[in-house]
């Protein structure tokens, strides 16, 4: 398939381009809305937000979750904040600067046309918030209080202590819920999407598993929206949820939409070190607390003292001293690059040496403990819990953990994927980005794309698509069912000798190795061939107990794992084409002589979108090239 | 550490349930409570028995998807209170027992082991946990000013997770506590006002027909709340519920 990549994007100065598209998108007429089925998979910011506009609008929505209530979706975990060009603090922001930050932020591998809308809506995602009673962080005058989040210059990250994900998820699942007791969404909770059905085409419908009862079902639909959330699990430790999965856009992937970027992936600077192998995931601390935290090892290698023992001048603040002008607010990538060269280098503190001290003394001293307390109460709370330590007292310690990913599914400015009627929303799709995402920047796109953007091009999409009457007994529903029976039924029959965690972990740490913070031509080679032997080891070791019409989670995994481990070679294979270092993604062949990540735009300043050609197989490139009319390329530079 | 665990086994929601007892040999206090559950499971799946199963997602205690009765308590203790998922062997003896069950309550059902059945508080939510603001069809949001007193207590009732801790400790199995942090939440702020009658008398509503008991005042639920959800919005509800003249049979 020749597949050329139309990225839709309206043709008209960027500032008016969205207002005028939605002028000329075509309208459902509102008594037609009923007849329109949609299928949503997610109910995280982006799905949920999704979910309760469509059924506002009067569309029949179908929604899905693999949690037991839509209100647990992994959105809930963010902390730190979300941004929006609201210029309350008169500081000089606007849709503008919010996105020439993000496309600069995303080392200029992201589409300047969705970008632009995103800070655009961005303000109305605040409003909608506050109207449902979102409890943001306010100052005694009764206005609501912003702050200063992950490099940012400007003030303009509104929160809820740190629990702002939580705070939103919540205003969203309830505007859902309210449609759900209304009868608008049908709700499937421990529902796991596990195909796409395409009919003429088109996404039609879902195959899913029952998580209580193992039933293998089908829904059909006029359209299909995934807001699955990302794929950083792959990784095994991550800060994500442990069931956040790739299944749904991996599967969707093996159906014929483009997956791009695989290879861009983020990895945060705060998180609380590994402390053994039992460890099951990584937690995050928000990065908020760069803001007043100051990063530092031992000048002397392996210095054992503790750390209020160490004078002065004997530490090495070192990201002060190299960015003289962003210190410790430098990007993630940045951040968490330097981290891993200190500690490779021999100044690692912790009984493992992968740690960096992250310390407030000072902040304490010049703000007193009170504001601290306010600021980031709960954040201290849970390292004391996690650690045992108490960071008022002793520093904390801190290391980089995989965290999100850009990569997702490619689609065009209406959200739609290259196959008509599969929409893709939040984290699971690639857009808005580019190779490194900015702090605060991927709860105001779930939700920018769920409330503001998906609600009116979709419309555009039902009203032109010729839909055909077809119900679930069509036969591509029956052999997607079938192909997911066998499946299940495959995985339960290796019964081998290994667990399904233990092949995990082990590609977990594969790619943490070859293709993390650093990659290179060599170690990426060796991870696909790697990644291939320990995938038929799975196929032939791993052993599933229980049976399939049960609530099985050990089953559940399997799946999620045999997915994890065709995706981790498509990252290699991204990352692995991509010889130049962008963003998130450091290529040791493509660096400055101080070591800095090195762009090359001439060779690589397109979209990577790749088509599935068989598990095993190479699959093929399509390029989305990346044109840059308002933002000039330049370096990025932090010094 | 060693440890010897009290296991609540059900094989699915009709099934008669027992305690399997398991012998742990190597844990280390570093670990939480459910990677010491994974442990387990490891060694239960390389033996070829059935692991133990049991809710869980985020791991850092927000989700509100973990919870189970440890020695009886809910999430496990109450000097620092906290979620299944951030508690840490170092808790515990080398030695002891522990006993591990799920929540009970009639209106949370056993689906299997650890895990039950809480749909019944979004069911409460639906009927009335909400602001109605359709999207797009607001004022600016510094349009409406919130005193930061009220705002901080909306959000200390915001904290609310739903894991249903509060249900599991009260011998009630009242969801008073959970019902009572939404009214409280949505109640002080200026957006929540024109529904909030409606609210109470709806979510109570449903509350009540979902099977849960009613409030004795003991406080057993807040004691158990990892989010340390006060006990004044539950009177804060009962008020809003004598002034919607809503008088329940
Ligand atoms: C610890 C942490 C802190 C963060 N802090 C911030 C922050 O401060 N600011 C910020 O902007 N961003 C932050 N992020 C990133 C941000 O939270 C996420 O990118 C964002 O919430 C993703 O939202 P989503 O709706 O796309 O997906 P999710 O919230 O992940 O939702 C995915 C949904 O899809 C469902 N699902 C997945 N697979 C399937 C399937 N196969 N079948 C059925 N359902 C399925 C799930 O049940 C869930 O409902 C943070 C992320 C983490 C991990
Ligand atoms: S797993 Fe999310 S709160 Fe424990």
């Amino acid at each position: 398939m020749a597949a050329t990549l139309n990225s839709k994007v309206p043709s008209a100065p960027i500032e008016e381009m969205w207002d005028r598209h939605r002028f000329e998108m075509k309208l459902v007429n509102p008594s037609n809305k009923r007849k329109f089925t949609i299928i949503v998979v997610g109910t995280g910011l982006a799905g949920a937000s999704a979910a309760a506009s469509l059924a506002e609008l009067g569309y029949q929505v179908l929604n899905f979750c693999y949690q037991d209530s839509p209100r647990r979706a992994h959105s809930i975990a963010a902390q730190g904040g979300i941004n929006a060009a609201k210029n309350y603090r008169n500081d000089g922001d606007s849709a503008y600067r919010l996105f020439y930050d993000t496309v600069k932020g995303g080392d200029y591998r992201a589409r300047e046309a969705n970008v632009y809308r995103l800070a655009q809506v961005s303000g109305n995602i605040i409003d909608q918030c506050v109207a449902q009673g979102v409890p943001f962080a306010r100052e005694y005058g009764g206005l609501l209080d912003n702050r200063s989040f992950g490099g940012a210059q400007v003030s303009r990250t509104f929160y809820a202590r740190g629990q702002t994900g939580q705070q939103l998820l919540l205003g969203a699942y309830q505007a859902l819920s309210r449609q759900i007791g209304l009868g608008k969404v049908a709700m499937y909770p421990r529902t796991e999407m596990l195909d796409l059905v395409i009919i003429d085409g088109k996404a039609r419908g879902i195959v899913t598993r029952n998580l209580v009862s193992g039933k293998v079902e089908s829904f059909i639909g006029d359209a299909v929206v995934l807001a699955t959330g990302g794929y950083g699990n792959v990784f095994f430790l991550s800060t994500n949820a442990m069931g956040c999965n790739t299944t749904a856009i991996w599967r969707s992937y093996k159906r014929g939409a483009f997956f791009a970027n695989p290879c861009y992936t983020q990895i945060h600077p705060t998180c609380i070190p590994v402390t053994g192998d039992h460890q099951s995931k990584l937690t995050l601390m928000s990065e908020s607390l760069r803001n007043d935290g100051r990063i530092w090892v031992p000048r002397q290698k392996g210095d054992t003292r503790s750390p209020n023992q160490i004078p002065e001048a004997e530490r090495y603040y070192y990201l002060e001293e190299k960015y003289p002008s962003f210190g410790n607010l430098v990007p993630r990538d940045v951040a968490s690059r330097n981290a891993k060269m200190v500690c490779d280098e021999g100044y690692g503190v912790g009984t493992t040496g992968y740690g960096v001290y992250l310390d407030f003394s000072e902040a304490i001293q010049r703000l007193g403990k009170q504001t601290i307390v306010e600021r980031y109460g709960n954040l201290f709370d849970m390292y004391q819990q996690i650690t045992a330590e108490d960071p008022y007292r002793v520093p904390m310690r801190i290391y980089p953990a995989i965290h999100y990913t850009m990569g997702g599914l490619w689609v065009d400015y209406h959200l739609m994927s290259n196959v008509p009627g599969l929409f893709v929303v939040g984290e699971a799709n690639f857009s808005d980005h580019g190779a490194n995402r900015l702090g605060a920047s991927a709860l105001m796109q779930g939700l920018a794309d769920g409330y503001f953007v998906l609600p009116y091009t979709i419309g555009d999409y039902l009203v032109q698509a010729t839909l055909e009457k077809h119900d679930t007994t069509h036969p591509a529903f029956k052999e997607a069912e079938n192909e997911i029976s066998a499946l299940v039924k495959r995985l339960l029959n290796i019964r081998g000798e290994r667990t399904v965690d233990s092949f995990h972990k082990e590609l977990g740490r594969l790619l943490w190795e070859y293709c993390g913070m650093s990659r290179n031509a060599q170690g990426l080679q060796r991870a696909i061939q790697d990644i291939r032997t320990l995938r038929e080891a799975f196929w032939q070791e791993v052993r599933v107990p229980g049976d399939g019409g049960e609530l099985n989670q050990s089953l559940e995994r399997a799946g999620r794992v045999a997915d994890f481990l065709e995706l981790a070679e498509l990252i290699c294979v991204d990352a692995l084409h991509r010889n130049e270092s962008c963003g998130g993604h450091f290529r040791e062949e493509s660096q400055t002589a101080e070591g800095e990540a090195l762009r090359n735009d001439q060779a690589f300043a397109y979209v990577g979108a790749w088509e599935f050609r068989g598990v095993g197989s190479n699959p093929a490139l399509h390029k989305e090239p990346l044109e840059f009319k308002y933002v000039t390329l330049s370096q990025r530079s932090y010094k | 550490m060693r440890l010897t665990l009290r296991i609540w086994r059900q094989k699915h929601a009709q099934a008669r349930g027992h305690f399997a007892t398991y012998r742990m040999d190597d844990v280390s206090p570093d670990m939480s409570f459910l990677e010491m559950l994974d442990v387990l499971n490891e060694q239960l799946t390389e033996a070829g028995e059935e692991p133990v199963a049991f809710d869980h997602d985020c791991r850092e205690g927000i989700c509100g998807m973990c919870g189970v009765v440890i020695n009886g308590i809910p999430h496990g203790q109450h000097k620092h209170r906290t979620t299944t998922c951030q508690l840490h062997m170092r808790n515990f003896r080398s030695g002891e027992t522990i006993t591990i069950e799920p929540w009970r309550a009639k209106a949370f059902p056993v689906i299997k082991d650890l895990i039950v059945d809480r749909s019944a508080f979004d069911r409460v939510i639906q009927n009335g946990g909400f602001i109605t603001a359709p999207t797009n069809t607001i004022p600016e949001a510094n349009a409406v000013l919130v005193a930061k007193d009220r705002s901080d207590l909306a959000m200390d009732a915001a904290a609310c997770i739903g894991c249903g801790a509060c249900v599991a400790a009260c011998p009630n199995a009242s969801a008073m506590l959970f019902t009572a942090a939404k009214i409280t939440h949505l109640g002080l702020l200026p957006q929540g006002q024109p529904e909030r009658t409606m609210r109470v008398v709806g979510m109570v509503r449903v509350m009540d027909q979902s099977g849960f008991g009613g409030c004795t005042n003991l406080g057993e639920c807040s004691l158990a709340c990892p989010k340390e959800i006060h006990l004044d919005s539950i009177a804060q509800m009962n008020l809003d519920l004598i002034k919607a003249g809503f008088r329940r049979g």
